[in-house]
């Protein structure tokens, strides 16, 4: 029995697929870095793609939500002139892990409350994506199993599962199905591939446990009586305030919001940049005060952020378990610890 | 790349010519605004908008003048920062642009058949001048109106005109209390708080309206509290610094809530939790 929503790629087609794929469009999959670090990078070819990979050391979000984008230009030579704009260009992401489709859901979310931000659906719209599976767990970092982002659950047009000789494809759109149709070299997939993925998928049971000794569902909870924790002062001493946690974020998607004009003062544009609440005056307003004046209060805000805030507002977490901010902070916080001292301050409460 | 141009874009400008300027204290400039093609604001008092000063940048900026004006609209300014200091230049017949409004404002429809109390302090007076005004120009519709005003010096008055009008007038009790009196200043000299127990309210059937620095806050509130002026009943107006205004940039959020869309107007009741608030 075939199945129409799978297919087959055999191994040594992927090169050839990879430079069909980069003719149709611009392709960015991870290229290693050096020093164990990914980067999700314009690739023309399959041998430019490293399969295995660790979470790269900026999510895609950078391509939906580019660092500094362009929302308005002016001009007042002759009177004023001014227009909303944005820039995008037709794109494809190849090999992107299940935790960064999660945060691309999370954003995907943000961005389409009313008003709507066209200029992220408009990225959005002209990003295909293909995802990757992780058939290991990638480091000491990750929180995935937890936040249940192990898992291929949607947000993909095609998903790769490496299965040894060949990988299996999930196709989960229209768009997927046009990529599969266009490249060739994909064969509908056998019930007996599709039981070698039900296996694989079991044996990734016993890869991936959850990381911490609590149910995700008892996060909010353990939130809301954690507002005035000690955990929170002890983020305070060592935090060091430089915004590397929330920029490596596949869901922080603060921005500041500036003017730049030309030599000749007579055309500009408005831009947004990527900013963050770590920063010491990201709460100030004009009088002076800052109402997240310490890197405890800003710390804090970061995680209510992840594990509380976004439950009222999205019925969502906002943590998808990458581990970037744990990877990349210089001062060593690490989420994991930070959980797990909440969920010990907790049981002390109790006894 | 390829760029297009955005018809419904979130942070696309609507043009704003400045009809009128008047300087009412050293720092602060009332300035008058009329919208491209006649186009009515459309605001709630209590409601900001987003002012842009092209070459300086954008800020949020509440309204000031009541939604009963027509054709126009009034943002009083402190000359405080960059785009303040830059609006500050600009002169009549001057272009700027505006976005918004934005926000929840004071809930007009509730406040109806109520009795007032509004408390304004310093800057915040520029909101709340919005409320005031749409009640005059349509004060049947409310109960008693008190008012009470503090500022820091008689130098820093804002809207001294129409305050000399509300003092003569007979359906407002009128107070105001500066911090430091300068040597012709005849009226009360304190803090505005002070002011609070003397006013004769009934308390359940009353709202009041609160605006002013984050520090008046909490004192201001307890006076209310302690005279039984239900929680849900006092409504006030946080500061935060909106950098869109339409609840995605995350520098006005306070805990789970955005300044700029569940706000900036909110009832005690409802964030009176949040440690983050004041």
């Amino acid at each position: 029995m075939e199945d129409n929503q799978y297919a087959i790629l055999r191994k040594e087609d992927f090169n050839s697929f990879i430079s069909a794929l980069s003719k149709l469009h611009k392709l960015a999959a991870p290229v290693f870095k050096g020093y164990n670090n990914y980067a999700f990078e314009e690739i023309r070819s399959g041998e430019e793609i490293e399969l295995k990979y660790i979470p790269t050391i900026l999510p895609p979000k950078k391509f939906f939500m580019p660092v500094r984008e362009t929302l308005l230009e002016y001009d007042i030579s002759k009177g004023l002139n001014v227009e909303a704009v944005t820039e995008y260009e037709e794109m494809l992401l190849f090999g992107v892990h299940t935790c960064d489709i999660a945060g691309i859901q999370c954003l995907n979310m943000v961005f389409s409350q009313h008003p709507q931000d066209h200029n992220y659906l408009i990225h959005k719209q002209n990003i295909k994506i293909i995802g990757l599976e992780c058939n290991e767990y990638c480091d000491e970092y990750a929180n995935c199993h937890l936040m249940n982002t192990h898992l291929p659950d949607g947000g993909y047009d095609l998903f790769f599962t490496d299965l040894g000789a060949y990988f299996i494809v999930h196709i989960n759109t229209p768009a997927g199905e046009e990529l599969i149709e266009s490249a060739g070299f994909f064969k509908s997939a056998q019930s007996s591939q599709l039981n070698e993925l039900a296996s694989f998928r079991e044996k990734k049971k016993a890869l991936f446990k959850n990381e911490l000794p609590i149910e995700l569902d008892l996060i909010p909870d353990l939130f809301d009586r954690s507002f005035e924790s000690k955990v929170w002062d002890d983020l305070d001493e060592r935090c060091l305030a430089c915004g590397n946690c929330t920029n490596v974020c596949p869901t922080c998607y603060c921005f500041d919001i500036k003017d730049v004009i030309n030599l000749r003062l007579i055309a500009g544009k408005r831009y947004r940049v990527w900013d963050s609440c770590q920063l010491g005056t990201f709460a100030k307003v004009a009088g002076g005060k800052n109402f997240r004046k310490t890197r405890k209060e800003r710390q804090r805000h970061r995680y209510y952020r992840k594990f509380r805030y976004s439950i009222d507002r999205f019925s969502r977490f906002f943590c998808t378990g990458c581990g970037r901010c744990s990877r990349t902070c210089m001062a060593g916080i690490r989420l994991k610890e930070t959980l797990k001292s909440l969920i010990g301050t907790k049981e002390d409460a109790k006894a | 790349m390829e760029k297009i141009i955005l018809k419904d874009s979130a942070y696309g400008i609507k043009k704003g010519t400045i009809l009128g300027i008047q300087e009412m204290t050293e720092n602060e400039k009332l300035f008058e605004i009329a919208l491209e093609g006649g186009q009515k604001l459309d605001h709630e008092p209590g409601q900001f908008v987003m002012v842009s000063v092209f070459g300086a940048g954008e800020i949020p900026i509440s309204v000031s003048s009541s939604p009963t004006n027509n054709g126009s609209f009034e943002i009083c300014v402190r000359a405080a920062g960059k785009v303040t200091n830059a609006l500050h230049k600009l002169e009549i017949g001057d272009m700027i642009g505006i976005r918004g409004p934005y926000g929840k404002g004071f809930p007009i429809r509730i406040l109806e058949r109520n009795d007032l109390l509004i408390i304004a302090c310093g800057l915040g007076i520029a909101p709340l001048r919005s409320l005031i005004r749409y009640v005059f120009d349509n004060r049947k519709d409310f109960g008693n109106v008190h008012i009470l005003y503090g500022c820091r010096s008689p130098d820093n008055m804002l809207f001294l005109d129409e305050i000399k009008e509300w003092k003569k007038q007979k359906d407002v009790y009128f107070e105001c209390i500066v911090d430091q009196a300068t040597p012709d200043w005849t009226g009360k000299v304190g803090i505005i708080t002070t002011l609070i127990p003397g006013v004769r309210i009934d308390p359940e059937r009353t709202f009041t309206a609160l605006v002013g620095p984050p520090a008046m806050y909490k004192p201001a509130i307890q006076e209310l509290l302690s005279m039984n002026v239900p929680e849900s009943q006092i409504l006030i107006s946080l500061e935060r610094h909106m950098k869109c205004g339409v609840g995605m940039c995350g520098h006005c959020q306070i805990q789970n809530l955005y300044c700029c869309q569940d706000g900036p107007v909110f009832n005690y009741e409802a964030i009176k939790h949040l440690k983050e608030a004041f």
